[in-house]
C-alpha cells in the first residue's frame, strides 16, 4: 500500500504520524500536570497517596510516547533530530534530566530505606511536571518562531544560537506556548483525577482548581495563537525549494487548508466543552472530551507548521538552512518501510485502550490503597 | 567537512556515552532475564493454584519493579544522546539507524509499559489467565526492545543493506531485511539476551542463597533456585554457542577487535587462544617488546574459532596497521590487505571527491560530476579512514579490550560450574548444608554484573575508533558544541545516576531483607 506513494506523499504521511504522536504526547502530559498538583489537591497523606497512585499507573504511557516520538522523529526526519537535539543542547538535556528523575520517583518514593527520602522524590515529580511541560511547549513553539542554526553542504548542522538552546526560553512567544501547555497539563490532570479518584475532598478541590488553571491556560494559549495569525511565517517554494518570509503565513495555511482549520476549531471547542461541563455540571467525563480536543488542537498546530510548503524547523540565522519535510526526511525507501511499521500504531492504541478500560473500570479509592497489590 | 577537530569534545562525548550506556547496562540484563523467571513462576502458580507460587512470583516482581524503574530512568537518555552528542552521526546514518529505534518504541516500549501496569496493579482486576499473559508480554516486550537496539548496534559494527547517496551526503537504506537479519546483529542479540538470562539466574540464586543461610523462606528459596539453575544452565549452553558465533563474526568483520581481544600484535598461522595472560604494559607496534609478559594458551584454537581452520592466519594489530597479508573477501577471493596509511589516503580521496562532486553539481558541470563520483565510489569503502591522520589511531585500547574479554569468558565458565553444583546439591536436598557454596553464590552476584559490563566494553572499546566500522570514526560523528557543556552534563549524569544507584541498592537490599510478605508487596 505504501509502494505507490511518491516521496513527497510519504513525507507528508510521516509528518501526520509525527504530529499525531506529538498531539498524544501533549494529552498524556496530564501526568506531569498532576505531579505539580499533589500538594494543592491532597491535604492528607492518604489523599496524596491516592493522587500519586492514580498518576503512577499512567506515567509510563507518557514516558513511552516521548521516547517513541523521539525515535519516530529520528527515523523519519533525521536532520531535525540531528539539528535540534545536537543544537538546542541545554533545553533537551533539561527535559531529559526532568524525565530521568521522574522515572524512579514513583517506585522509590514510598519504599523504606530509599536514601533520598520521600520528599525528594516528590520534588523530583514536581520538577518533572514544571520543566517537562514548559520546555516541551517551548520546543514546539520554535517550529513557528525559528532557531539559529546552519546546515552545511554535507548536511552537517551547527547551532549558532547564543546559549545552546537556552536562548529559546527567553523568547516571549515560546514562553507563552510553554506556559499554555503547563496550565493545559494541569487542567487535564484535574479532569483525570475527577474521573479516576473516588474521594469527595479531592473532587471538590479539583473543581475549584479547574477554574484557576483554565483561565491562565486560555490567556497564554490565545496570546500565542492570535500572535501566530499575524506574524511572518517561513514559506518555501515547492519548485526552487528556496525559503522566504511570507506575511500572515500561518493564517494563510489555515485558510488554504480548511480541514486543518476545522480540526483546530473543533479541538478548541472540545477542550472548552470538557472544562466547562466539568465546572458547571457533575460530569466526570471531561478528561475524554478535553483530551480529544487537545489531541485535535495540537495535531492541527503541527500540520500548520509543516504542511502547505512551510518550513517546520526554521532557521532565523540562515533562512536557507531551514528544515522542511522535504529536505529533512529519510529516503523514500526508509519512509516506505517505516510506513508499514506505522500500521502497528492503531493496534498499539487498541490494546492500550482495552487495558486502560480494564484497569479504570472502578475508580481508585482509599480501600484499594490497603489491598495486597503494588502501591506507590 | 569537519573544520576543526576538538579532541576534548570527542573525548568528553565518548566518556558521557560510555558512562550513560554502562549505567543503563547495570539494570537492563536483570530485567531481560528476571521477567522470564517471573513468568515461569507465575505459570506454575496458575497451573497448580498453589498460593506459595503466587508469593514467590510477587516477591521477585517487587525486586524487578525497583530495578525496572531505574532501568527506564537511565535508558531515556540513550535514545536522545545520538542526537544531542552525535548529531553528525545521526544525519550520516539516521536513514538506517533511526528505524530500529522507532520500531523499538512502537513495538516494545508500549507493550512493556501497558502490561507492566496490569502485572503490578491488576491482580484483583483481571482474570488469572489475563494476568499471566500480561507477565509474559512484559518479558517478551523487554526482550523485543533488546532485539531492536542490538540490531542497530550490530549494524554499526558491520554496516549492510545500504548505499551512500552523494546528493544527500548520507547513507541510505536499500534493504531492510539485510539490516534486520544481519548475522552480526542477530548473534549480538542472542548472545546478549542469553547472557542476561544467566545474570538474572545468578541473581535469583544469590538472593535465595542468602535466605537459606539465614534459615528463612526455605520453600521460596529452593523453588526459586531450581528454576534459576535450570534456566541458567540452558541459557549458558546457548551463551557458549552464540559467544563462539560472535567471535567468528568479529574475526571476519572486525579483525582489529579480535586482535585487541587477544592482545595479539604479531599475527601468525595457527594462532593459539590465550587462556590466561598479561599483555605487556605500554606495548606499541614495532617497539621490539614481547606481546605478553606471560601467557598460557591453547595452540591453534584462535585460528580454528576465528576461521574454522586450525592453520588459518590470524592478523595481529601490527599486520592490520601495516597491511600486506592475504585474506579472503566477501566473495571468497584472496586479497592483499592494504595498510592503514593506504586506507587513510583512499579515504581522503573519497572525502575530497565528494566535496568536489558537490561543487561540480552546483556549477552544473555534468562531466566533472561523473568523474568525481567515480573516484568517490572507488574509494568509498575507506571513507571513514579519511577523517584520520595517524595510522595508529585505528588501534583500540588493547589492555582494556583484552582484560574485559578474558574476565567475561572466565566468569561465564564459573557461572556454569556454579549452576551445576547448586543444581546437583539441591536435587540431592543437601544444599542447605553446603554453606560455602551458598556464600559463593552470593559473592557471584556482583561478578555476574561485572561479566555483563565487560562484554559490553569488549564490544564497544574494541571497535574504536569507529562509530560505523570503516565509514565514520567518533571524531567525525560528534555534535559541534562546546566541550565544556558536555563536561558539565557528564558530571551531572555521574552525580544523578550515582545517587539513583545508591538509592536502588539500598531499597533492593532492604526489600530482600524484608523478604516476601504473605500476599506479597
Amino acid at each position: 500500500m505504501f509502494e505507490s506513494l511518491s516521496h513527497l506523499a510519504l513525507q507528508q504521511y510521516w509528518w501526520v504520524i509525527i504530529s499525531l504522536l506529538g498531539a498524544i504526547l501533549v494529552f498524556l502530559l496530564f501526568v506531569q500536570g498532576g505531579q505539580t498538583l499533589i500538594y494543592t489537591l491532597g491535604k492528607t497523606d492518604m489523599e496524596r497517596r491516592l493522587l500519586i497512585n492514580s498518576l503512577g499507573r499512567k506515567w509510563e504511557f507518557t514516558f513511552s510516547t516521548l521516547v517513541t516520538f523521539g525515535g519516530a522523529f529520528f527515523a523519519s526526519f533525521p536532520l531535525f533530530y540531528a539539528t535540534s537535539f545536537g543544537g538546542a543542547y541545554w533545553v533537551w538535556m533539561l527535559i531529559l534530566f526532568a524525565f530521568i528523575i521522574q522515572a524512579v520517583s514513583y517506585e522509590f518514593r514510598s519504599k523504606p530505606n530509599n536514601f533520598l527520602g520521600a520528599k525528594t522524590y516528590e520534588v523530583f515529580l514536581f520538577i518533572n511536571g514544571v520543566l517537562g511541560t514548559i520546555l516541551l511547549g517551548i520546543v514546539v513553539a520554535t517550529f513557528f518562531t525559528g532557531s539559529e542554526f546552519s546546515v552545511n553542504e554535507m548536511n552537517f548542522s551547527k547551532w549558532e544560537g547564543a546559549a545552546m538552546g537556552l536562548e529559546l526560553v527567553l523568547n516571549p512567544h515560546n514562553l507563552s506556548l510553554g506556559l499554555a501547555i503547563f496550565f493545559l497539563a494541569r487542567v487535564l490532570a484535574i479532569l483525570y483525577f475527577m474521573n479516576n479518584i473516588d474521594d469527595e475532598n479531592i473532587f471538590s478541590r479539583s473543581k475549584k482548581q479547574l477554574i484557576y488553571n483554565a483561565i491562565p491556560f486560555l490567556v497564554f494559549f490565545l496570546v500565542f495563537v492570535i500572535w501566530l495569525m499575524f506574524i511572518d511565517g517561513f514559506a518555501y517554494d515547492p519548485v526552487s525549494k528556496k525559503v522566504s518570509y511570507e506575511s500572515y503565513k500561518y493564517l494563510h495555511n489555515f485558510l488554504q487548508m480548511p480541514l486543518v482549520l476545522i480540526i483546530f476549531l473543533l479541538g478548541v471547542v472540545l477542550v472548552l466543552l470538557g472544562i466547562g461541563k466539568s465546572i458547571f455540571t457533575i460530569c466526570t467525563k471531561g478528561i475524554w472530551v478535553a483530551g480529544a480536543g487537545t489531541i485535535m488542537t495540537v495535531l492541527a498546530l503541527f500540520l500548520l507548521a509543516g504542511f502547505n510548503n512551510t518550513a517546520f524547523y526554521p532557521s532565523t540565522f540562515d533562512l536557507q538552512s531551514s528544515l522542511t519535510i522535504e529536505n529533512a526526511s529519510s529516503s523514500k525507501y526508509t519512509l516506505k518501510v517505516m510506513g508499514y511499521v506505522s500500521l502497528m500504531v492503531p493496534f498499539v492504541i487498541a490494546y492500550i485502550w482495552y487495558t486502560w478500560r480494564l484497569m479504570n473500570n472502578k475508580k481508585i479509592d482509599a480501600d484499594e490503597m490497603n489491598e495486597d497489590i503494588h502501591i506507590y | 567537512m569537519i573544520e576543526h577537530l576538538d579532541l576534548a569534545l570527542v573525548n568528553w562525548s565518548r566518556a558521557q556515552f560510555a558512562l550513560t550506556a554502562l549505567y543503563h547496562w547495570l539494570f537492563v540484563p536483570l530485567t531481560l532475564g528476571i521477567t522470564f523467571i517471573i513468568a515461569f513462576m507465575e505459570t506454575l502458580y496458575v497451573k497448580t493454584g498453589d498460593p506459595e507460587w503466587k508469593k514467590i512470583t510477587k516477591f521477585w516482581m517487587t525486586l524487578f519493579g525497583i530495578n525496572f524503574a531505574i532501568g527506564v530512568s537511565t535508558g531515556i537518555i540513550l535514545e536522545f544522546e545520538f542526537g544531542t552528542n552525535w548529531s553528525n552521526y545521526s544525519w550520516f546514518v539516521g536513514d538506517i539507524f533511526g528505524a530500529p529505534l522507532a520500531i523499538e518504541g512502537i513495538m516494545a516500549f508500549f507493550m512493556e509499559s501497558t502490561f507492566i501496569a496490569i502485572m503490578f496493579f491488576g491482580w484483583n482486576k483481571v482474570s488469572k489467565k489475563f494476568h499471566l499473559l500480561s507477565t509474559w508480554l512484559v518479558a517478551i516486550g523487554s526482550n523485543l526492545s533488546a532485539l531492536w537496539i542490538l540490531i542497530a548496534n550490530g549494524w554499526m559494527q558491520y554496516p549492510v543493506g545500504m548505499h551512500f547517496n552523494p546528493d544527500t551526503a548520507r547513507n541510505e537504506m536499500l534493504d531492510f531485511w539485510e539490516v534486520f537479519l544481519s548475522p552480526i546483529g542477530i548473534n549480538k542479540f542472542l548472545h546478549t539476551i542469553t547472557s542476561s538470562y544467566v545474570l538474572a539466574s545468578v541473581f535469583v540464586i544469590g538472593v535465595s542463597a542468602r535466605f537459606l543461610l539465614k534459615g528463612r523462606e526455605q520453600l521460596l528459596a529452593k523453588r526459586s533456585i531450581i528454576i534459576a539453575t535450570i534456566f541458567g544452565l540452558v541459557s549458558s549452553m546457548f551463551l557458549i554457542y552464540t559467544g563462539d558465533g560472535s567471535a567468528y563474526q568479529v574475526a571476519q568483520k572486525q579483525p582489529m577487535k579480535l586482535a585487541a581481544m587477544e592482545g595479539l600484535y604479531e599475527g601468525s598461522e595457527g594462532a593459539g587462544l590465550i587462556l590466561l595472560g598479561m599483555p605487556t604494559p605500554g606495548k606499541e607496534i614495532n617497539d621490539g617488546k614481547d606481546d605478553y609478559v606471560f601467557k598460557f594458551e591453547i595452540p591453534k584454537l584462535l585460528s580454528f574459532l576465528g576461521y574454522r581452520n586450525a592453520d588459518a592466519f590470524v592478523p595481529g594489530v601490527k599486520d592490520i596497521v601495516e597491511g600486506g597479508f592475504e585474506y579472503e573477501d566477501k566473495n571468497g577471493e584472496t586479497q592483499i590487505a592494504l595498510s592503514a596509511l593506504e586506507k587513510i589516503e583512499k579515504g581522503k580521496l573519497a572525502i575530497n571527491a565528494l566535496s568536489d562532486y558537490k561543487k561540480a553539481k552546483e556549477s552544473e558541470d555534468v562531466v566533472k560530476q561523473e568523474e568525481y563520483l567515480k573516484i568517490f565510489r572507488e574509494n568509498f569503502k575507506y571513507f571513514g579512514y579519511g577523517f584520520l591522520n595517524d595510522p595508529k589511531s585505528i588501534i583500540p585500547n588493547v589492555p582494556i579490550t583484552f582484560y574485559s574479554f578474558h574476565i567475561m569468558v572466565a566468569l561465564g565458565f564459573w557461572f556454569i560450574l556454579l549452576f551445576a553444583l547448586v543444581l546437583f546439591f539441591i536435587l540431592k536436598d543437601k544444599l542447605i548444608g553446603k554453606r560455602w557454596l551458598l556464600r559463593l553464590a552470593i559473592i557471584t552476584v556482583p561478578l555476574a554484573f561485572i561479566a555483563s559490563l565487560s562484554g559490553w566494553i569488549v564490544a564497544e572499546v574494541g571497535r574504536q575508533p569507529w562509530t560505523i566500522q570503516d565509514l565514520l570514526p567518533t571524531v567525525a560523528s560528534v555534535s559541534q558544541i562546546d566541550a565544556s557543556a558536555v563536561q558539565i552534563t557528564f558530571w551531572l549524569f555521574t552525580l544523578v545516576f550515582t545517587a539513583l544507584l545508591i538509592a536502588e541498592l539500598k531499597i533492593m537490599f532492604k526489600q530482600i531483607k524484608i523478604g516476601p510478605k504473605e500476599g506479597g508487596h
